[in-house]
């Protein structure tokens, strides 16, 4: 579903990945586990479109086609998802609009009809349900004021409701407690499918107790390092970073 | 400069008089330029009876002594008032004969705007169906209004059939002397709305609706009046989001409001007038006086704008809260692109005890406009306990457009409690990437953004309105991300 090959990133003038080689098929579920600056966060950007990260050399294709030769919102519709470390706030506008308004433009550039309002809020209910998201924050401006715990799940309901082949979960428990963890990582596991791949960044081992790869790699100064099993993330915990070598980036 | 401007191809041509003074009132254009004899023109022309010429010729002597002023945060070039046409014979009735002849841009326009087909063909001068029943749709409202006693003609009507009203009120709320643009409004104004809502009644529509059907007429030079009785109920709205285009570039209406004991006037305002090409020339300038006078105990008096078009919008509506107990408000939003220029905003003038005001004002600029508030909250020595709340914000769109605000707060009265909110901000590039990784498209993203900025504004709106405005919203920010 996904390859990456030699892929080189700038950002600011920086050459952030030096070089990564990446392939995810449907229904694989990899975690990308690295020190700050090593270019997690780099990865994901540049996966999405953002601008400012430039690819300087290398290619990514995404269910065949060239990833790089799409617009953000296109990638989208393709079926990139991206989970927010930080989501973004944005006042005035309710959790349930941007999601409807999400939802119908991904539908539209796909060909297919827009839901109405009534199909769409009876769709939100059943997703929003199991991972306790209330109607009161469905009626809130997206992620003005919510918790970490609040946007986190609000990301995996996004996500739950857009459906994507290939969701790149950024930094997902950063900001969480136990039993928030639990809930997300229940959601996320709950969308788990033949046809669906996930790239999982984070730093720490504990939430890949919850949702568990089949790969790991650890990125380490703009390059893959090291690939194994789920093991590998245990073996991590227990040695740190430092035997992977801290990079001179 | 020329003050002339050539109407939108497929409404028509209007001939130009090339030849001098004439007194003929058979012509249906006075001639160029502004002299006693063209008010005197203009009020032959609307049979006007004495009292009226010499409340217009009062005004235009005034106005002969009178500078424009040149305080507010635009700039055009000088205009010459001599270089106009101060009437014109009401449009003539449709000249196309099908949507087909109209230019594509703007049918696109109205369809963005979601505008119905047959509203569309009205719009653009098209001939409408006969068997449309358009006829039968306003003799209906016709009905329902005579039916309650409210009375809603052209001025030039309320003048004839209900002199002493007009006499009454006229000059009230905004007099002959108030301004440069309000006086020569006073001299030459030629159509415009009457409302009157009589004791208790709550008039049975939103008067927004009527105006969609009827042809409106858009004059340069428009005076409202809209007067509720004692515990009456009106909600007015004016204008059109379908862009307008007129002949006349400079607009200086005055609207006056007067709500008595118990009575609440809601007048709404969406003004899509064309801004001008993309060096903003040939826009038209919108120099408006509007004031409401809640003279009655417990009155109320709520003013909400969304102001997207013009090259110039010059207007501050207004609310004084004479009547102990009063509350005026004032909702805006103001988007500039382009090259537009908007000072707008407004002032409540606290007279009576216990008043309060409200105020939402929401500037949107981009492209290279200039957007500025300028608000007044006047707290006078004899008014106790006046409460008002006041929020500005801006949103900048792009690197090349500039916000202002300019907020007067005068009290003379210890217990006055005002409360002044503002804030600035950019639509971000994380908010854009957050929306685009969506799926949403940059255009509809800064819409969606947009209209979370505006949604207290929104919300005041006339239901069917609110929808409308929404996409105009989007329309009027167009190409300005990027």
């Amino acid at each position: 579903m996904l390859e990456i090959e030699n892929l080189h990133v700038k950002v600011d003038g920086k050459e952030i990945l030096k070089g990564i080689d990446l392939h995810i098929r449907a229904g694989e579920f990899h975690a990308i586990m690295g020190p700050n600056g090593s270019g997690k966060s780099t990865l994901s950007y540049a996966l999405a479109g953002r601008e400012g990260y430039e690819i300087t050399e290398g290619a990514v294709r995404f269910r065949g086609q060239d990833l790089t030769a799409m617009n953000v919102d296109e990638r989208a519709a393709a079926g990139l998802f991206l989970a927010f470390q930080y989501p973004i706030e944005i006042p005035g506008v309710t959790t349930m609009t941007f999601l409807k308004t999400a939802l119908n433009a991904q539908r539209k550039a796909r060909g297919e009809d827009e839901l109405d309002a009534v199909r769409f809020l009876k769709l939100v209910r059943e997703k929003a349900k199991p991972l306790n998201v209330s109607d009161d924050m469905l009626r809130r401006a997206l992620n003005v004021g919510f918790s970490g715990g609040e946007k986190k799940r609000a990301e995996v309901l996004q996500m739950a409701l857009l459906e994507p082949a290939l969701a790149v979960l950024d930094e997902t428990d950063s900001g969480l407690d136990i039993d928030a963890l639990k809930t997300v990582a229940a959601g996320v596991n709950a969308l788990r499918s033949p046809e669906r791949a996930m790239l999982v960044i984070t730093h720490y081992q504990r939430l890949l107790d919850y949702i568990v790869p089949d790969m790991v790699h650890v990125l380490s100064g703009g390059r893959i390092v090291k690939t194994g099993g789920k093991d590998l993330a245990h073996e991590l915990e227990k040695t740190g970073y430092a035997a992977y070598g801290a990079d001179a980036a | 400069m020329v003050a002339v401007r050539e109407t939108v191809k497929t409404v028509g041509e209007v001939e130009k008089y090339k030849y001098g003074f004439t007194t003929d009132i058979e012509s249906d254009k006075a001639p160029l330029g502004l002299t006693e004899e063209t008010v005197r023109f203009i009020s032959a022309k609307k049979n006007e009876p004495d009292w009226l010429l010499e409340w217009r010729l009062s005004a235009f002597r005034r106005w002969l002594t009178m500078d424009e002023p040149k305080w507010a945060k635009v700039s055009y070039p000088p205009i010459d008032f001599q270089d106009a046409y101060y009437y014109a014979a009401p449009k003539q009735s449709a000249k196309l004969n099908s949507l087909d002849e109209v230019d594509p841009k703007l049918l696109e326009t109205y369809k963005k705007l979601g505008i119905p087909l047959t509203e569309q063909k009205m719009l653009a001068g098209v001939a409408v169906d006969a068997v449309f029943d358009s006829v039968s749709v306003v003799t209906t409202f016709k009905e329902k209004l005579r039916e309650v006693g409210v009375i809603f003609c052209p001025m030039s009507e309320a003048v004839r059939d209900h002199p002493e009203l007009v006499k009454k009120y006229l000059g009230s709320v905004v007099p002959t002397s108030d301004n440069f643009y309000a006086t020569l409004n006073s001299a030459v104004f030629s159509e415009g709305s009457f409302v009157y809502i009589p004791e208790g009644v709550r008039c049975p529509m939103e008067l927004s609706t009527y105006f969609r059907i009827n042809e409106k007429q858009t004059g340069q030079f428009e005076r409202t009046l809209i007067i509720a009785e004692k515990g009456s109920y009106v909600s007015y709205l004016e204008g059109c989001t379908a862009p307008q285009r007129d002949e006349n570039q400079l607009h200086a209406a005055v609207v006056e409001l007067v709500a008595l004991d118990d009575a609440e006037i809601k007048y709404s305002t969406v003004q899509n007038w064309y801004p001008g090409d993309e060096d903003g020339k040939g826009g038209i300038y919108n120099f408006v006086t509007k004031r409401g006078d809640c003279r009655g105990v417990n009155s109320k008096i709520s003013w909400t704008q969304v102001e997207t078009g013009s090259a110039i919008t010059w207007k501050y509506p207004s609310c004084i809260l004479r009547g102990d107990n009063s509350r005026g408000e004032f909702y805006s939003i103001a988007i500039s692109n382009g090259r537009q220029q908007v000072d707008s905003g407004t002032k409540m003038i606290h007279l009576g005890r216990n008043t309060s005001s409200r105020i939402i004002s929401k500037g949107i600029s981009a492209g290279r406009s200039s957007n500025t508030y300028r608000g007044l909250v006047s707290v006078h020595r004899k008014a106790e306990n006046v409460r008002n709340f006041t929020q500005c914000d801006s949103l900048l769109i792009g690197d090349r457009c500039s916000a202002h605000t300019v907020p007067y707060i005068e009290t003379k009265n210890p217990t006055a409690v005002l409360e002044h909110e503002a804030t600035t901000s950019k639509i971000s590039d994380d908010q854009l990437f957050y929306c685009m990784q969506r799926g949403i498209g940059e255009e509809e993203a800064v819409a969606l953004i947009v209209n979370g900025f505006c949604r207290d504004v929104l919300q005041q709106l006339p239901m069917e309105f609110a929808v409308e405005a929404q996409k105009l919203v989007g329309i009027s920010l167009e190409g300005s991300v990027g």
